[in-house]
């Protein structure tokens, strides 16, 4: 396969699943605003999530304060935020449309229209009226996307570097998701409670934790099922059994670097135990995570998409 | 339908199945097409517009319908010109008998802007320059058919010929139960076969590409459309690169060998090297490697001798020349302006004529006479007097009309039609081409540049 065309089904992945987690992100505070609170901790929660995703400097430079109403409309609808919802699905279809011809017809529909539908939809404010309905479609249109892929796509290449896209990514935000919480405050009991409730329901995972773990919600059930339990898809195990399994049928002759760099990760995810994680501090362990899989992306990058010389 | 309103045998059929249509139903199946199209993203990009703007080719839902016999004339007559013209453009890079035989004066080959003296003398695989070939033919009478513009540089427009059909079988699939319409979707397969035969020698199972300018060429949908269909990487100049007198892409296993590159942008791009140093949409090196016979570029490089204006007169003759044969297809008659005598009738007649660009394209910088202002007819004539080398004229021709869908309901337009031509170890092409439309009234114009619309086209078998 073309590396540049490797590339273009990497960061088409990548930016429809960044996406989909920017709006699973925004719902869990969207959720928890719900909640009786105090202005002061609900400003706390929005620049908690401005943080993790890294886009605090960015958000600043355009809004004097921090209210839902500015956050939401900077992660959705503002072009010049590069990892806001419209430009990832712009981006994703510009991906898309210069491999076209690389992907299925089905696929490249779902892509398209989803572009398409994406613009009527922002047209007059029913995101602020309903944003949760929003953040839903965002979602949905992602599992489509996944959907037509492996329910039409030849098992090749194609589809490694996709799912490459797809898990490296995924992993990426699912680590930010469980970190939100630590870059905000202790709270009080009850609130963690729904806290909890909301971030595993923004990753799909509230029915899952009931089903494993038959018990009350905890923080550290919740941090072990999305980093520790291989059969939770989301999970930064799962994620990572994907990219080790997708980087094997692609390797090549300068690609054992990134192998070992995938598996080592893997591996330690494998043999973990929340309590040691926990022991370490939760934050920290979460941020070095992220830190290799950055690390991993560009050696995913150096390895078959930037072109290999003579 | 014929001069007289009465409708042509062929069309009878559909004509009483179109009179039981409702206006409601015709405009859900239009509104049907449109959001289709749309969300297929069969859409041009316009040069000027803005990048990334797309827009949609106005598809109409009335059939071009040909009659089998018609159909074979014109084939009959498009092989013959296709062939000669393949043998003009080896002639011309070679030996030039047709130039020493004093049918074509020698200036007018080297004058012209698109002979390439990099391909003097050069061989080429089975001595094919135009493997892909679309023809533009009007028809102006019963078995009349003239050809307009012989296309063989990046003829575009396969495409939208492949999903109009695909659209009317879609919309109207009790049409293709009642009528025998030849198929046409076997052409990317057609394409493969004829890219593949003309391998450089001794390559038995040749790498094939796509090579495009971008995602922003107007025609990008085609090329992506053409790669995928025939199973091949579509490719940019960045992906390719030359070293060891050959041709190479960049794929995630390392390099690979390219035998054949199907491109779809203009000589002048192809290699800094040896044509625009400022174009980077090319790749470095490749004139010295197609040079040594190590890749095939279809079509060849300087193929745009052949399908200049100011050949064009000369297509019979060469005709006649190469293969001792009458032309089946007709030209338009053509009065060449550097001409003194043909100068003048042309400036005498104005209103009546059509006066081209030699080198012109796309519908651009041309007067239709009759359908022209005193003032544009006199902006024409002093530019023919400042340059008179640089235009020809032709009489307009009584185009045949088809019906079509317009505000007013249905209505004649003109049309013409683009069939595509291959030429290979052998000559081929699908039944059928792509019907362009003049969607506005009395206009000749059919370009899609200047908001003409598209047909399918029906070849009935017999």
């Amino acid at each position: 396969m073309l590396s540049r065309t490797a590339d273009h089904l990497f960061w088409m992945a990548r930016y429809t699943e960044r996406a989909e987690n920017t709006a699973r992100m925004l719902d869990v505070n969207v959720q928890t605003a719900l909640l009786p609170q105090s202005e002061e901790a609900a400003r706390h929660a929005w620049r908690a999530l401005l943080g993790i995703s890294e886009l605090q400097h960015g958000y600043d430079q355009k809004h004097d304060a921090v209210t839902q109403r500015d956050v939401i409309e900077f992660m959705v609808c503002d072009p010049s935020n590069p990892s806001s919802i419209i430009a990832c699905l712009t981006e994703a279809r510009e991906n898309a449309r210069a491999v076209r011809g690389t992907l299925t017809t089905e696929v490249w529909e779902v892509t398209n229209q989803t572009y398409l539908d994406l613009r009527r939809r922002l047209h007059g404010g029913q995101l602020h009226k309903d944003p949760s309905q929003f953040f839903e479609w965002v979602k949905y249109r992602s599992h489509l996307s996944r959907g037509v892929t492996l329910g039409t796509m030849l098992r090749d290449e194609a589809v490694n570097f996709l799912r490459l896209g797809t898990f490296i990514e995924r992993a990426d935000n699912t680590a930010r998701i469980l970190d939100v919480k630590f870059h905000g405050d202790d709270g009080e009991a009850r609130r963690d409670f729904y806290y909890w409730a909301a971030l595993l329901r923004s990753v799909s995972g509230f029915e899952i934790y009931r089903k494993v773990y038959r018990d009350v919600i905890t923080p550290e059930r919740v941090a072990e099922l999305l980093m520790l339990r291989a059969d939770m898809p989301r999970s930064l195990l799962a994620c990572m059994e994907e990219v080790v399994a997708n980087l094997r049928e692609v390797r090549n002759d300068v690609s054992a670097d990134t192998e070992r760099l995938a598996g080592k990760l893997h591996a330690e995810l494998q043999f973990a135990r929340i309590e040691d994680i926990l022991e370490a501090g939760l934050h920290d362990t979460l941020t070095e995570f992220l830190r290799r899989i950055y690390e991993l992306g560009n050696g995913v990058s150096r390895d078959f998409l930037v072109p290999l010389a003579a | 339908m014929s001069a007289d309103g009465i409708v042509r045998d062929h069309y009878r059929q559909f004509a009483d199945w179109l009179a039981q249509q409702t206006p409601d139903a015709i405009e859900r199946k239009r509104m049907e097409a449109d959001l289709t199209f749309r969300r297929v993203g069969i859409t041009f990009a316009v040069y000027g517009d803005g990048a990334g703007t797309e827009r949609l080719i106005p598809f109409d839902l009335i059939p071009r319908i040909i009659p089998a016999s018609e159909w074979e004339q014109m084939q009959a007559g498009l092989v013959q010109r296709v062939s000669a013209l393949n043998m003009f453009i080896d002639d011309i890079y070679h030996e030039q008998h047709i130039i020493r035989a004093g049918i074509i004066p020698a200036e007018q080959i080297y004058r012209n802007a698109q002979y390439r003296p990099e391909m003097q003398g050069i061989k080429v695989a089975n001595d094919i320059y135009a493997h892909i070939a679309g023809i533009d033919i009007v028809r102006a009478g019963a078995g009349e058919f003239y050809v307009l513009e012989d296309n063989l540089r990046v003829p575009s427009g396969v495409s939208y010929m492949l999903e109009d059909r695909k659209m009317m079988m879609r919309l109207y699939p009790e049409l293709f139960a009642s009528h025998k319409v030849a198929p046409v979707e076997h052409y990317p397969d057609m394409l493969l076969d004829n890219l593949r035969s003309v391998a450089p020698m001794g390559v038995l199972d040749p790498t094939v590409v796509v090579m495009t300018p971008g995602m922003y060429n107007s025609a990008y949908f085609e090329h992506a459309f053409l790669a995928q269909q025939m199973g091949v990487e579509l490719v940019e100049g960045k992906d390719l690169y030359v070293t060891n007198n050959a041709v190479w892409m960049r794929t995630t296993h390392g390099p690979k060998r390219v035998d054949v590159i199907y491109r779809r942008l203009d000589d002048d791009f192809l290699d800094p090297l040896a044509f625009r140093a400022d174009s980077a949409l090319g790749v470095p090196g490749l004139l010295s490697v197609y040079r040594a016979g190590h890749v095939t570029l279809a079509n060849a490089i300087g193929t745009g001798v052949a399908d200049d204006k100011s050949i064009y007169p000369y297509v019979p003759d060469i005709i006649r020349f190469y293969l001792s044969e009458e032309p089946i297809l007709n030209n338009v008659p053509t009065y060449q302006c550097r001409k003194k005598a043909e100068l003048d009738y042309t400036l005498a007649n104005l209103p009546d004529l059509v006066v081209k660009e030699v080198h012109g394209a796309g519908g651009y910088g041309m007067l239709v006479g009759p359908a022209s202002t005193k003032e544009q007819i006199d902006d024409f004539r002093q530019r023919l007097i400042a340059r008179p080398d640089g235009y020809i004229a032709q009489p307009t021709l009584a185009l045949s009309n088809c019906p079509t869908f317009v505000e007013s309901g249905v209505a004649p337009r003109h049309i013409d039609l683009r069939p595509f031509v291959l030429s290979g170890k052998t000559i081929s092409m699908v039944p059928g081409g792509l019907t362009r439309v003049a969607l506005r009234e009395g206009s000749l114009v059919v370009n899609s540049s200047q908001g003409g619309g598209t047909k399918d086209t029906w070849v009935l078998e017999s």
